[in-house]
C-alpha cells in the first residue's frame, strides 16, 4: 500500500496580499497585482509587472523579526513560511525536510559583484538557519516548473518514507536580470498579459513567494496529492514542443497514478504564460487528452509570471478554489486565441471540484503535471 | 514498491583535462582552458552535432558525460524512459555572471537571448533529452556539496515507482574554469551495486 500524501498548510506573499485569504478576496474582485512600473533600476523603460511594495514588505517583516540584513527575496520567503511553521507545530527533526524552489534566487547580488550571495544553496541555508531546520535543504531549480515540481519531489520523498513532513517555499523576484532577459527574447507583453487570448503578445513578469506543508498526516489535510509526473519534451531548449508531447505525457502519467480518467478532472490550473507558443501548445496537449471541456484558468493575469514561484503559488490558490468550490476567472482573457478549443473560465462561478490538475512548462523543455484530490 | 537491488551500469568522470570511463582514462589533453578541452573531447567522441558549440560550459560538460554513457544505450527509435537526475553547487552561476556583465554597463548593454537561456541549470537536461530523445522524468537539484545520499534515494524512488526504467544521475559542477562531472547510469541489472558508499568512492577517484 503506497502512502497517501497531503498538503496540510498553505500561504503566499504576493502584491495582492500577504496571506491566502487576502489573495482570494482580491481574486474574487478581479484585482490584479500587475501595474505599470517606471523603475530604471529594473528596466530602462516603463513596463508592466506584478511587484511587491518594499515598504509593505519591510513593515510585515519587522513584525516577524527585528533582525536585519536579509535580502528582499529572503524576507518574502521567511514571511511565507513563518505562519505555517508556527501553526503546524511540526517538530524539526530528521523526519522533517525543507525544500526550496527558485530559478534565480538572489541573482541581484551579482549587481554588486557579490557572487557568494548568489549561490542558491546559500539562500536555502539562510532560510533554514532562520527557522532551525535540522536536515540539509533540498533546492529544486528546474526553470518554470520548479514550484510544482517541488510538490512532486516532496510527495515522492514522503512516500518513500524518508520523511514525514516537507516544508516547501518557492520564490522568485523581479530583477533587472530577469526583465532584460525576457525582453531580449522579445517575450514581454506591452500590456498586462492576456493568457489564451487572440490579443496576447507575451508574458508579464511578477514576483511572489508561496509556502506549503506536505505531510503524511491526514489530520489537517486540505488536499491529497494523487498523482504526478514531469516529462521533458526532448524538442527545444527555449520553446515548447508544437504537439505538447511532454505536457501530454506528464498529464497522462499523473492521471494514471491518481487512477482516474481525464473526464473526472473538474478544473485545470494551467500555466498560461500568454506567449503565443506556450498557450497554443497547452491547448493542443489538453485536446489530445480530451480535456477541452474542463474549466481552465491561468492565474498569470493576477500575478504575472512568477517563475520558480508560479507553480506553487498557483497550487495554493487552486487548493482554495477546490475547497470553496469556486472557479476563478482567467483574468485578461477576452477572445479565444488558440487553434484548439479549450474552456476558459470567463467569470467566477460555483462548481463542485473533487479533482483538479495543476500544470506547468518551462525552458529546457520541462513539464510537470500534478493531480490533486479533495479529501472527504 | 519493490526494493530490489539496483546497479551502477556505467560511470564517468570529467575533470582536470581528463575523461574517465568506468575507472579508466579514455582521453586526456595537456592542461588547457575548458573551451579547448571540451572541443577536443567532442572530437574524440566523433560526434557530428554542431549545436554543441552553442551550449554554455555547464551544458557542454553534462552533455559530454551523457554522451559517454548513453552512446551505446539509447536507440531513438525505441521508447526510452531513462530519467535524468542532476545536481550541482553553482547552478548556472558561470553563465549568470557572463549575462550580468552584458547588462551592467548602460554604455555597453548587449543582453543576448542565446546567453540568457543558459542561465538555468536544467537547460543541460534539455540538451541531453534532445540529443538522446529522452521523453522522460527530469529534475535538477542544488546542494552545498556532492550529495550521494540524496541522489541514491531519489533515483531509487523513480525506479521503484516505475517512473523510469533507468536513471542517468549526474553531479555537474562548473564555475569559472573549475569543473567536475561525475555521471552514472543506474539500472536494475549490473555488477556494481548502487549505494552511497560506492558512489562516494567513485566520485573521489
Amino acid at each position: 500500500m503506497i502512502k497517501e500524501v497531503y498538503i496540510t498548510e498553505t500561504n503566499c506573499i504576493t502584491p495582492i496580499g500577504f496571506d491566502v485569504a487576502s489573495n482570494i478576496k482580491n481574486i474574487r474582485n478581479a484585482v490584479s497585482g500587475i501595474q505599470l512600473h517606471d523603475k530604471p533600476k529594473l528596466f530602462n523603460a516603463p513596463f508592466y509587472a506584478s511587484i511587491i511594495n518594499d515598504s509593505d514588505l519591510d513593515l510585515a517583516f519587522a513584525k516577524v523579526t527585528s533582525t536585519e540584513n536579509y535580502s528582499r527575496l529572503e524576507k518574502m520567503m521567511i514571511l511565507a513560511l513563518e505562519p505555517i511553521i508556527k501553526k503546524s507545530k511540526v517538530l524539526f527533526n530528521e523526519r522533517t525536510v525543507f525544500i526550496l524552489s527558485t530559478t534565480k534566487g538572489n541573482v541581484t547580488a551579482l549587481e554588486t559583484e557579490n557572487v557568494g550571495s548568489a549561490y542558491l544553496n546559500q539562500l536555502a541555508k539562510t532560510i533554514a538557519v532562520f527557522f532551525g531546520f535540522k536536515t540539509e535543504p533540498i533546492v529544486v531549480s528546474n526553470a518554470c516548473v520548479s514550484g510544482i515540481l517541488a510538490v512532486s519531489v516532496a510527495k515522492r520523498l514522503i512516500q518513500a518514507e524518508l520523511y514525514d513532513n516537507a516544508f516547501i517555499v518557492a520564490g522568485d523576484e523581479v530583477s533587472n536580470f530577469i526583465v532584460s532577459g525576457f525582453n531580449s527574447f522579445q517575450a514581454m507583453s506591452d500590456l498586462p498579459c492576456k493568457p489564451y487570448s487572440i490579443n496576447r503578445n507575451g508574458v508579464t513578469l511578477g514576483e511572489a513567494t508561496a509556502a506549503v506543508l506536505v505531510s503524511s498526516n491526514k489530520e489537517k489535510a486540505k488536499i491529497k496529492i494523487a498523482g504526478d509526473s514531469s516529462i521533458n519534451d526532448a524538442n527545444h531548449i527555449s520553446g515548447p514542443s508544437r504537439t505538447g508531447e511532454g505536457l501530454y505525457r506528464s498529464i497522462q502519467k499523473a492521471l494514471a497514478e491518481a487512477k482516474i480518467n481525464a473526464n473526472q478532472i473538474d478544473y485545470i490550473s494551467a500555466h498560461g504564460t500568454a506567449t503565443p507558443f506556450n498557450d497554443e501548445m497547452e491547448a493542443i496537449a489538453l485536446n489530445r487528452l480530451g480535456l477541452e471541456n474542463v474549466p481552465v484558468n491561468s492565474l498569470k493575469g493576477f500575478y504575472g509570471h512568477t517563475l520558480g514561484a508560479s507553480g506553487l503559488l498557483e497550487t495554493v490558490i487552486s487548493i482554495q478554489s477546490a475547497l470553496e468550490n469556486k472557479l476563478f476567472v482567467s483574468l485578461g482573457f477576452d477572445e479565444i486565441g488558440v487553434s484548439q478549443p479549450i474552456t476558459i473560465i470567463q467569470k467566477n462561478e460555483d462548481a463542485t471540484i473533487q479533482y483538479f490538475l495543476k500544470t506547468a512548462s518551462g525552458f529546457g523543455g520541462c513539464n510537470t503535471a500534478v493531480v490533486f484530490e479533495k479529501v472527504n | 514498491m519493490t526494493a530490489d537491488k539496483k546497479y551502477i551500469k556505467s560511470f564517468c568522470i570529467i575533470q582536470n583535462n581528463q575523461v574517465w570511463l568506468n575507472g579508466e582514462v579514455v582521453f586526456e589533453t595537456e592542461p588547457t582552458v575548458f573551451s579547448d578541452f571540451s572541443k577536443k573531447t567532442y572530437q574524440f567522441l566523433e560526434m557530428n552535432y554542431p549545436k554543441f558549440f552553442k551550449m554554455d560550459n555547464l551544458s557542454k560538460l553534462a552533455f559530454l558525460g551523457s554522451e559517454l554513457l548513453l552512446k551505446t544505450e539509447s536507440n531513438s527509435l525505441e521508447e526510452n524512459s531513462t530519467a535524468l537526475v542532476f545536481a550541482n553547487k553553482s547552478s548556472s552561476l558561470d553563465t549568470d555572471v557572463k549575462y550580468q556583465n552584458s547588462i551592467s554597463d548602460p554604455e555597453n548593454y548587449y543582453p543576448s537571448p542565446a546567453v540568457f537561456v543558459y542561465t538555468l541549470p536544467n537547460i543541460c537536461l534539455g540538451e541531453i533529452s534532445i540529443r538522446h530523445q529522452l521523453k522522460s522524468e527530469n529534475s535538477f537539484f542544488i546542494f552545498a556539496n556532492y550529495n550521494p545520499v540524496f541522489m541514491e534515494k531519489y533515483s531509487n524512488i523513480l525506479l521503484e515507482t516505475e517512473k523510469a526504467d533507468k536513471v542517468l544521475c549526474g553531479w555537474v559542477e562548473y564555475y569559472n574554469e573549475d569543473y567536475k562531472a561525475f555521471l552514472y547510469l543506474v539500472d536494475r541489472e549490473g555488477e556494481l551495486e548502487h549505494n552511497q558508499e560506492i558512489l562516494k568512492k567513485l566520485y573521489n577517484k
